[in-house]
C-alpha cells in the first residue's frame, strides 16, 4: 500500500495532475528534484538537522491521564505536535518544502493558508532560509486569525488578503495557483497540506510521516505493541496523512479521521468532504469534495479555519473507498466543548483542528474498554484560537 | 463536430486571412442577454465562438472573467442552459463553430459521456477544459471521439519542444497558443516570441494555431494575426459587458452593443488583409 501513488500519482481513481498546461511543467519539474532530493542523504540529514534542534523533534508522545480516567476506557495517549516550533505540525512540512526550494535555486515562496498555522510555519522557514515569502489567505479568516497575521509580518512576510469567492482557504488557493502560473520562474509553491497536483499530496505526507514513525516507535518503548487505533482531524488532512502512513501496513491499527461537521452534517454547513461530498476535481487533484448537484463547489462551514475547506486529500479519499480508514466528525458544539474538557483536565489548550478528534477518541476509549490503546494526533495549541472561542461562549476579553 | 472548425479555417486560408475568436461567459449577467450577445457575434466578425461555461473556482482566469463566472452563477446558470443556450443559437446558424470552455469539475459531474452526447446534440463543436492537462483527459477524449467533437488542447510559453508533442498528439481542430504565462486578462507576450511558437506548434500539430491571452486592442489583434491563423480575446469583451451593467450587476440597455461593437472593431482589424 505504502506503493500508492503510482507515477501518475493515482492514489486508486484519487489524485492526479489537474492543472492548467502553463503549471505542467513547474510541477513535473518538481517532481523531478523531489525525486532526486529524497534519494539524497544529505537532503535527509539536513531535515533531519533542522527537525531536531529547530523545531524541536520528536514531539512527546504523551498519556493523557485525565482525559482516559474521563472517558473510561482505552488508554489515550496524545502525540504533542503542538509542541513543535511555531505551534503545530505544519513546520514539517514546511522545513522539507523549503529545503526543497533552496535546491531547486528558488528565491521566492508562496503559500495559501487558513488558520494560518501553514503560513507562519512557512513565513518562518523563510525567515530562517533567508527567502522571500508572500502568504494568501481569505480576509474572513485574516479576521479571525488576527494573531497569526501579525506573525507572519513580523516574520518578515507580506499576507496577501484575498477577497475572491468565500474569502477562505479554497480562495487562498486560487489565489496561489494564480500566481504561482504567472510567476513560474523564480517561485516555489509551497502548499499545506497533502492535497494539490501530484507530487504535493505524496511529499507532504513524507515530510509528515515523521509522526507515525515516531509515535509508533514511541508507544512501542512504552506499552510494548501497536495501538488498536490512531486518530486525528482532517481539513486536507496533513496531519491525519502523517500519522496514519507508518500504520497502513499494520492491519490490527484501526486509522480513524474526524472531519469537521459545522453545524452538523445535515445542515448543510460543515466542511466534511467524505462524509458528506462526492469524487470530483478541483485545485489539481480528483478527490471528495462538497458540490452541488451541478458540480460547482459549495462553501465549507467549520468554526476551525483549518479545517474550512471543501475537498480532502486523495490519499484519503482512497484510503475511504478500499475501507481501510474510517472515517467520523464532530460538530463545533462538540469541538468546543472538548476544547475546554481538555483545557481542564490535562492544562493544554488544544486548537480548534485538534478539539474536533477529541470527543470522538473518547468515545472509541470507552468502546475499546480499558485494555485498548490509542493515539490522537494534537496537532496544534489553541492559543491562536483564543478569540474565536471568547466569542463563541459569549465572553468578552 | 470538427467539420464546422476546419470549414472555417480553410474558408479564411483562402481569403488569406486571420480569423477572430470571441470569447464571452455563458449566462452573464443573464440568460437572455447572453443569448442575445451570442447571436450578434458572427455578424459582429466572430469566425469562432468560445462560450465560457462559468465555475465557482476559476483559479486560471483573472478577476475579470471570474467575476463574470460569478455573475453568471447568480443568475441560476447550469451546464445544461449554456448547453441550451448553444442549441438556441444553433437555431439560426449553422456555420459558426462553437467552442465551449471551462472547468473540468462541473463536466466530470454530469459525465463525461452524457456532456459529449449533449454538446453534440446542442451543436457545439468541442471544448477547452482548462484543468485537463494531456496527462489527465483520455477518458474526456475517448467520449469526445465517439461523437467526433475536438478536445482542443493549450500550449503556453512553459511548454518547452520535449512537453510539446506530448500537447498536441491527439489533438483535433486547433490548438490554442496561451501568449503569456499567468492568468487570463494580463498583458500580451512580445510578438516576435510569439510568431516563433505559432511556427513551431503549426509545424507539430499540422493543426492550425489561435492565439490568446492578453489582447485588448485593434492594434494588438492586427499584429497577433500577422502570424496567428486566429487571434482570440476573451476578458477585454467581458470587461465591455461588465461595464454595462447596473450597481446591481444587471443588465442596461447597451449591455448588448457595447461588446458586439468592440468585437467589431476587434475582428476588423484581425481580418485585415497580412502585410
Amino acid at each position: 500500500m505504502s506503493n500508492y501513488p503510482d507515477e501518475n500519482g493515482r492514489f486508486g481513481a484519487f489524485g492526479g495532475r489537474f492543472v492548467a498546461e502553463t503549471l505542467m511543467p513547474p510541477i513535473l519539474e518538481l517532481e523531478a528534484a523531489y525525486s532526486e532530493a529524497r534519494n539524497d542523504p544529505n537532503f535527509q540529514e539536513e531535515f533531519d538537522e533542522f527537525a531536531a534542534h529547530y523545531v524541536g523533534r520528536p514531539s512527546p508522545l504523551y498519556f493523557a491521564e485525565r482525559l482516559t480516567e474521563h472517558a473510561g476506557g482505552a488508554k489515550i495517549y496524545l502525540k504533542r505536535d503542538e509542541l513543535n516550533h511555531t505551534g503545530a505540525h505544519k513546520i514539517n512540512n514546511c522545513l522539507g518544502q523549503l529545503l526543497l526550494a533552496k535546491r531547486m535555486g528558488k528565491t521566492r515562496i508562496i503559500a495559501e493558508t487558513g488558520a494560518g498555522q501553514h503560513g507562519v510555519a512557512t513565513a518562518t522557514m523563510a525567515a530562517r532560509l533567508g527567502m522571500d515569502c508572500i502568504v494568501f489567505m481569505g480576509e474572513t479568516d485574516i479576521v479571525r486569525q488576527k494573531p497569526n497575521v501579525f506573525r507572519m509580518k513580523l516574520l518578515g512576510a507580506e499576507v496577501r488578503p484575498v477577497t475572491s469567492g468565500t474569502a477562505t482557504l479554497k480562495d487562498a488557493m486560487n489565489e496561489a495557483l494564480r500566481d504561482w502560473v504567472t510567476n513560474v520562474e523564480n517561485t516555489f509553491y509551497c502548499i499545506g497540506t497533502v492535497a494539490g497536483p501530484h507530487p504535493y499530496p505524496e511529499m507532504v505526507r513524507e515530510f509528515q510521516a515523521v509522526i507515525g514513525r515516531e509515535a509508533k516507535a514511541q508507544l512501542k518503548e512504552r506499552e510494548g505493541r501497536l495501538p488498536d487505533a490512531v486518530v486525528a482531524c482532517i481539513g486536507g488532512g496533513s496531519n491525519a496523512m502523517g500519522l496514519f502512513h507508518d500504520f497502513v501496513p499494520e492491519k490490527s491499527v484501526r486509522l480513524i479521521g474526524v472531519e469537521a461537521a459545522g453545524r452538523g452534517v445535515d445542515t448543510g454547513l460543515h466542511a466534511a468532504s467524505l462524509t458528506g461530498g462526492a469524487p470530483g476535481i478541483l485545485h489539481g487533484n480528483r478527490t471528495y469534495l462538497l458540490q452541488d448537484e451541478d458540480g460547482q463547489i459549495c462553501d465549507a462551514h467549520s468554526i476551525s479555519a483549518g479545517l474550512d475547506y471543501p475537498g480532502i486529500g486523495p490519499e484519503h479519499a482512497y484510503l475511504h473507498d478500499i475501507g481501510r480508514a474510517e472515517y467520523v466528525s464532530a460538530t463545533d458544539d462538540e469541538a468546543l466543548e472538548a476544547f475546554q474538557l481538555c483545557a481542564r483536565l490535562e492544562g493544554i489548550l488544544p486548537a480548534l483542528e485538534p478539539s474536533h478528534a477529541i470527543p470522538r477518541t473518547l468515545e472509541l476509549a470507552k468502546e475499546l474498554g480499558p485494555d485498548g490503546l490509542i493515539i490522537m494526533n494534537m496537532c496544534g495549541r489553541g492559543d491562536k484560537d483564543v478569540f474565536t472561542i471568547a466569542d463563541a461562549l459569549g465572553v468578552e476579553i | 463536430m470538427t467539420k464546422r472548425i476546419d470549414s472555417t479555417f480553410s474558408r479564411l486560408r483562402s481569403e488569406n486571412k486571420a480569423g477572430f475568436v470571441a470569447y464571452f461567459m455563458g449566462g452573464d449577467p443573464d440568460y437572455d442577454t447572453s443569448l442575445e450577445i451570442m447571436k450578434g457575434l458572427p455578424k459582429a466578425g466572430a469566425d469562432i465562438i468560445e462560450l465560457g461555461m462559468p465555475f465557482t473556482d476559476p483559479a486560471a482566469d483573472g478577476p475579470v472573467i471570474e467575476l463574470a463566472g460569478l455573475r453568471s452563477l447568480k443568475s441560476k446558470t447550469t451546464l445544461k442552459s449554456i448547453l441550451k443556450m448553444a442549441t438556441e443559437f444553433r437555431k439560426e446558424n449553422n456555420e459558426t463553430p462553437i467552442i465551449v470552455m471551462g472547468y473540468a469539475n462541473p463536466v466530470h459531474h454530469m459525465g463525461y459521456a452524457e456532456f459529449a452526447a449533449a454538446a453534440k446534440q446542442a451543436g457545439i463543436d468541442g471544448a477547452i477544459i482548462v484543468d485537463l492537462p494531456p496527462e489527465e483527459d483520455a477518458d474526456l477524449r475517448a467520449a469526445f471521439d465517439d461523437h467526433d467533437l475536438a478536445l482542443i488542447r493549450l500550449a503556453t510559453p512553459t511548454t518547452d519542444d520535449a512537453r510539446l508533442p506530448v500537447v498536441v498528439k491527439g489533438t483535433k481542430g486547433f490548438v490554442y497558443y496561451v501568449s503569456v504565462a499567468g492568468i487570463t486578462g494580463k498583458a500580451l507576450g512580445a510578438s516576435e516570441a510569439v510568431a516563433n511558437a505559432v511556427e513551431r506548434i503549426r509545424t507539430a500539430s499540422g493543426l492550425p494555431v489561435v492565439v490568446g491571452f492578453g489582447i485588448k486592442t485593434p492594434e494588438q489583434a492586427r499584429s497577433v494575426a500577422q502570424d496567428a491563423d486566429a487571434a482570440v480575446v476573451g476578458s477585454a469583451i467581458v470587461d465591455a459587458i461588465a461595464k454595462t451593467l447596473d450597481e446591481n450587476g444587471q443588465a442596461t440597455s447597451t449591455t448588448i452593443s457595447a461588446p458586439l461593437a468592440l468585437v467589431r472593431s476587434l475582428s476588423a482589424a484581425a481580418h485585415e488583409p497580412r502585410i
